[in-house]
């Protein structure tokens, strides 16, 4: 218990700096696999190409590599940001794909007659997509969403390697300190779930406010 | 007919993949005309429906609308859309809106109408094929028969000039096919131009100005209703009428 009480800032700082890479990596991965999954269903041959090309990089590249290149990459090409953004970037961005992936085959389970209908009311692919398909894929992606997020947050530890204040990087301080490196990851562990957690009941509320509505 | 033609189709052909689906196919259908199809199943008549409003798109010849040549993809493509109202054998109704949601969506945004207005056009609509109380429900609360009668208020919202139906009542029981085809019958009466994919050969002797007859993917007839039914020319349409009025 000395562990958690000795070290509360130590533990706190942390626990906000994944809480925020949690919460800005998930928000640019929900925006850009939306964006990802719309080029995937898209009349236009270049944009399905396009996100079909970022889905297979992004999902097959390991994560710490990814981070390796963003980190590490990007600085030559004279792209200087402070360390978290970096990391947000990366995690986003691997992230995005999963998204997408998870949006279009909530896409699919629209029946392809409304998507026709909607265009034979002389809505365009936007309108259709915006107002008839993506409402309806939303309701059986709630579930996968939370699932990729929740991977998100624990993902986002590998961002401690790379110098960003984070949850499970505080245990190389504690260890220094003295401290039982047993009870520094069963509180460490405890903060993962308390964030996972969270997550998770957003998603149930989600789920049970949207899911069903037919 | 010497009307003025609305849809004309010259020389039309579609392939899927080896299949010549749509052969050499000419057609005109003048305002106000209503013209019913008929044909066995895969004689490319639901085909040939969608492709007036390019649901389908074709390998040669050509199609016109008022006069128009049907654009490719894109905006003017969207705006011939809104002015054909099609009716699908499925309904194809949104599943997450309203009957109300439904007819209005179109409206306002296509036509860009304000949502008070589209939505008194619609139950004006809705009172029209006889479903104003059912406004508030959801697609999946309706029977079939109530299902494909929004459609029809759905498409019809858009003001159309002319409106498809492909197989409006195959998928629908036996008892539900007359509310629909009622409300059909009340269209062509108002002098609205429809081409009508149909078994109901009921429809096609009571409301259709022509019967169009095809087997192969070819027109094999196009001749007014009585004269088809009582003395088919081909022996293609004498052997499909005699399976089909037989019971």
């Amino acid at each position: 218990m000395d562990v958690l009480t000795d070290n509360f800032s130590t533990f706190g700082d942390g626990f906000l700096g994944t809480v925020e890479l949690t919460v800005y990596a998930s928000l640019l991965a929900l925006a850009l696999g939306f964006v990802m999954a719309s080029f995937r269903v898209a009349p236009v041959g270049s944009l399905r190409v396009f996100g079909a090309v970022w889905v297979a990089v992004l999902r097959n590249t390991p994560l710490t590599l990814l981070f390796f290149a963003v980190l590490l990459g990007l600085p030559r090409f004279g792209l200087v940001l402070p360390f978290e953004v970096f990391a947000v970037l990366a995690l986003g961005c691997y992230t995005s794909a999963f998204i997408c992936e998870a949006l279009r085959s909530g896409i699919n389970t629209v029946p392809t007659g409304q998507g026709e209908a909607a265009r034979s009311l002389g809505m365009t692919f936007s309108q259709t997509l915006s107002g008839v398909v993506l409402p309806q894929a939303f309701r059986s992606v709630i579930s996968p969403v939370g699932s990729t997020l929740i991977a998100l947050a624990k993902n986002s530890a590998i961002a401690g390697a790379f110098s960003v204040t984070e949850l499970l990087g505080t245990y190389k301080t504690l260890n220094e300190l003295g401290y039982s490196i047993i009870w520094t990851f069963v509180w460490i562990a405890l903060g993962y779930l308390i964030i996972t957690l969270a997550i998770s009941a957003v998603f149930n509320i989600l789920e049970k406010r949207w899911g069903v509505a037919r | 007919m010497a009307v003025d033609p609305l849809i004309e189709l010259r020389d039309v052909n579609k392939y899927y993949g080896e299949l010549h689906v749509l052969q050499d196919i000419d057609l005109t259908v003048g305002k106000g005309e209503v013209v019913v199809v008929i044909g066995p199943s895969g004689s490319g008549k639901s085909t040939l429906c969608r492709t007036i409003n390019r649901l389908e798109t074709i390998q040669s010849g050509q199609i016109r609308l008022d006069g128009q040549p049907l654009p490719e993809e894109g905006k003017a493509l969207a705006q011939l859309r809104s002015e054909v109202g099609m009716v699908f054998q499925s309904f194809n109704l949104f599943a997450h809106k309203t009957v109300l949601q439904n007819v209005s969506l179109g409206q306002v945004k296509v036509r860009g109408r304000k949502k008070d207005e589209a939505d008194q056009r619609s139950r004006e609509l809705l009172e029209r094929v006889g479903l104003a109380s059912q406004a508030a429900k959801y697609p999946a609360q309706l029977s079939g028969g109530q299902q494909q009668r929004v459609a029809i208020a759905r498409a019809l919202a858009m003001d159309p000039k002319v409106m498809l139906f492909d197989e409006p009542t195959s998928a629908l029981d036996p008892e539900m096919i007359n509310e629909v085809l009622e409300v059909m019958q009340q269209l062509a009466r108002d002098g609205m131009t429809m081409v009508v994919v149909t078994h109901e050969m009921g429809f096609a002797r009571s409301a259709a100005n022509r019967v169009v007859f095809m087997a192969d993917g070819r027109v094999v007839e196009d001749r007014a209703p009585e004269d088809f039914f009582t003395h088919p020319e081909s022996e293609r349409a004498r052997d499909f009428l005699s399976k089909i009025l037989k019971h």
